[in-house]
């Protein structure tokens, strides 16, 4: 069998980082994977080289796309920061095949309607998986329970739900929404947030914000919310996906959740492992984020949790905000920091070269656990024979300065400004399909063979 | 010096430097029948408010013009503010309108160093230069007010250095309280924080001070007392049970004053809550030196104008 134009080889990569393999995909299916499949089918009868797609990827790292649990991308109703299509844009660069998009959204992702509109958005532009995170409670309110079945019923498929942005705050709605949700088969996703404890709130609650004059927004007010939300998902028998973790005093709380056998699961952000609120002293609000940055010994403490497990997965959190809502006093700044295309390089950064993590590592927390959670069949799947061919090729020696000018996103608002930062992503490959390639997009209707 | 933003842009040469020339106008301008140093002419000094004050406005203002500066006093309700400009764009026009000065007030703590921030970016292109001056950033910082305090207790104290100053009150959201804990541990002295838990920040203890918790055992070894204002809104965010039980525990009552040294100063930055924060008779007593403390904060804010606007051609 040899190979045709249709057909995409991937030459001298390797998987996990270990030993270098060639794989033909056909059908965006990996047909065949090891030592020598570009000799075999790269040539014809005749020893001409066939015209199919060929990715050079010597010395790169092959990864399971990356699955983003947590994306803002604004549209509708945010446009001026955000759109599907920017932020799909955004997320092939950053080597992710799927991401879910979060309901704060204006109208509010709390229907069938609006859901569907996002999923069919994200189809259209194609680069990536759009699956819409659907509104726990009408408008965001916290009040009423949305139409959680309907959505998830929907041609969308909604299968996490969240009030990301807010925390569901009233014990008894949570209740009510994680008992509902256990028999569709649901994640609730809860930005974990006590809001009467961070009233006027506006950076992590210790030193820094003490001496800056920052109204504080204190740990507990997330370590409470999480105990809470365990013990009522305990009973329930349902799925709870804590968001965000930013502090180290929710770890024990979710060790001890997960040790009782209570479904829980856990992200952190790449800003939350690699920054602190140390960097908040200039007030530039492209550093306030919701929860805060914390101390240097949270971020350890996160990072040593997400190797051990406490925490399953790193989610971007990534939130546009044109120059509008953040070139502004710290007060008046809307909260939130790019990350879709920064993630892996963070990730790198502050696990891979310090030896915490591993390639297999980066994999289990970019794709493997995300996938896993929200119950994605053909995400974050094994690369081998038979597997979709959802990948994400890696430059594990590239390096790379951050401008958010030149990030996809409409908004700039990245808070690496200027940083070098290692590991670049050279390709992204959705079922076969090259959707980013040396830095640029590969849209479904451009011809994907060789520049 | 290019802007005052912060008591920690100030050494304690600095500082001093400051108090020094404060010192020399207040003599310049002593019984002088026409109070007017040629100094600032031809200078601009904008003030501008986005929350109420009349001390503090009006200070700066009558140090403007004691040195000749033409002063322009904007306020934020009846100006593009309250049609939603941006804090940017509006000191933005102002800058490229040729102020020297903009001295702002703003409810956001750090709102003065996004102002220096977005005006150096803007000289940087234009090639002009306008200061700011920080008169009160939210719970931040409120430095003139540290320095006319400063200049009060050296005044009536003779030095700074080595003497022991309590500060009582909501240090949690008082400007106030921050900028005089690190300008005076600057100027050496010895700082004693008293307030109840609540009304404390959770990072004092990283500050240059000590923190009490019984103001009776505190006050015969005090310098001075600096009491702190109590905001009404306070009394209901649960940060203490009742302004009755606050002044039992808080207070300077007379009874209390009477514990303090001879020589010890009372200040108080203002506007005063009598009764609950401060007795009457303490308040208008020998020891209180909060009249001299507005007039000394007029001669302040005059150095503080010389010394941005004038220093750099000295």
């Amino acid at each position: 069998m040899n190979g045709t134009a249709n057909d995409l080889l991937i030459v001298g990569v390797r998987p996990y980082g270990e030993d270098p393999v060639d794989l033909l995909v056909r059908d965006g299916v990996v047909a065949e994977m090891g030592p020598g499949v570009a000799e075999r089918h790269g040539r014809d009868a005749d020893g001409g080289a066939i015209d199919m797609v060929r990715l050079d990827a010597d010395g790169l790292v092959l990864l399971p796309g990356f699955v983003d649990l947590h994306t803002h991308l604004r549209e509708p109703g945010g446009e001026e920061s955000e759109t599907i299509e920017t932020g799909s844009a955004a997320a092939a660069l950053g080597g992710y095949t799927a991401v879910f998009a979060m309901p704060n959204t204006d109208p509010v992702a709390d229907s069938a309607v609006v859901v569907e509109y996002v999923r069919r958005r994200g189809e259209e532009v194609g680069l990536v998986d759009v699956h819409p995170v659907g509104a726990v409670t009408v408008g965001l309110e916290g009040a009423k329970l949305a139409e959680l079945g309907t959505m998830a019923r929907s041609a969308a498929q909604v299968r996490v739900f969240s009030d990301d942005g807010r925390c569901v705050n009233d014990p008894l709605v949570m209740r009510r929404a994680l008992e509902y949700a256990s028999a569709l088969g649901v994640v609730i996703a809860q930005h974990a947030e006590d809001h009467r404890l961070t009233a006027g709130a506006q950076a992590h609650d210790g030193v820094v914000a003490s001496r800056l004059g920052l109204a504080g927004w204190p740990a507990t007010a997330e370590e409470t919310v999480v105990a809470r939300d365990c013990a009522l998902a305990r009973e329930a028998g349902a799925a709870l996906h804590v968001c965000h973790v930013s502090s180290a005093r929710t770890l024990a709380v979710l060790r001890a959740a997960k040790a009782d056998g209570v479904r829980v699961s856990a992200e952190v952000t790449p800003h939350h492992l690699l920054l602190t609120d140390t960097v908040l002293s200039g007030y530039d609000p492209v550093h306030k984020v919701n929860p805060p940055l914390r101390t240097a010994e949270d971020g350890a403490a996160l990072r040593a949790a997400l190797v051990d497990g406490t925490i399953d997965v790193v989610a971007t959190d990534h939130a546009p905000h044109a120059a509008q809502y953040k070139d502004t006093e710290w007060a008046a700044a809307r909260p939130g920091m790019l990350g879709l295309q920064t993630a892996l390089s963070v990730v790198v950064h502050a696990l891979v070269e310090p030896g915490l993590l591993d390639w297999r590592g980066v994999a289990r927390v970019l794709s493997e656990r995300p996938a896993e959670i929200a119950g994605l069949p053909d995400q974050g799947r094994p690369i081998a024979v038979g597997e979709p061919a959802t990948f994400a090729l890696v430059d594990p020696d590239g390096v790379w300065t951050v401008r958010g000018a030149t990030l996809a996103s409409r908004a700039a608002n990245t808070p690496y400004e200027g940083m070098r930062l290692p590991a670049t992503v050279a390709a992204t490959v959705l079922r076969g399909r090259i959707t980013a390639r040396d830095g640029r997009v590969a849209r479904h209707d451009e011809g994907q063979g060789t520049p | 010096m290019r802007h005052l933003l912060s008591v920690t842009d100030l050494d304690a040469t600095a500082a001093t430097g400051l108090l020094d020339t404060s010192d020399r106008l207040k003599q310049a301008l002593l019984g002088r029948e026409v109070r007017k140093l040629p100094t600032l002419r031809g200078r601009t000094v904008i003030t501008m408010f986005y929350e109420n004050s009349t001390r503090t406005r009006v200070s700066f203002e009558i140090a403007g013009k004691w040195m000749s500066a033409d002063t322009v006093n904007v306020s934020a309700s009846g100006s593009s503010v309250s049609k939603g400009e941006s804090l940017r764009d509006t000191a933005l026009t102002l800058s490229a309108m040729g102020a020297d000065c903009v001295v702002v007030r703003h409810p956001a703590s750090g709102a003065a160093h996004r102002l220096a921030a977005w005006i150096d970016r803007d000289s940087a292109a234009t090639g002009t230069h306008t200061a700011i001056v920080n008169a009160g950033d939210g719970t931040h910082e409120h430095p003139t007010q540290a320095l006319l305090d400063a200049a009060t207790l050296r005044e009536r104290l003779g030095s700074i250095a080595g003497r022991r100053i309590g500060i009582v009150g909501d240090v949690l959201h008082s400007r106030v309280a921050r900028s005089n804990v690190f300008l005076l541990a600057t100027l050496g002295a010895d700082v004693v924080l008293v307030a109840p838990p609540t009304l404390l920040p959770v990072g004092v203890r990283q500050w240059p001070c000590r923190v009490g918790s019984d103001l009776d055992a505190e006050l015969p070894a005090l310098d001075a007392v600096m009491m702190l204002r109590v905001q009404a809104e306070r009394m209901h965010g649960s940060f203490f049970p009742s302004a009755r039980e606050y002044a039992i525990g808080y207070g300077l009552s007379t009874a209390r004053a009477a514990l303090l040294p001879e020589h010890a100063v009372v200040l108080h930055p203002g506007p005063m809550v009598r009764g609950m924060e401060i007795a009457p008779e303490v308040a208008d007593g020998p020891r209180s030196a909060v009249l001299a403390q507005v007039s000394n904060g007029v001669h302040i804010r005059m150095a503080v104008l010389y010394h941005l606007l004038a220093g750099a051609q000295q």
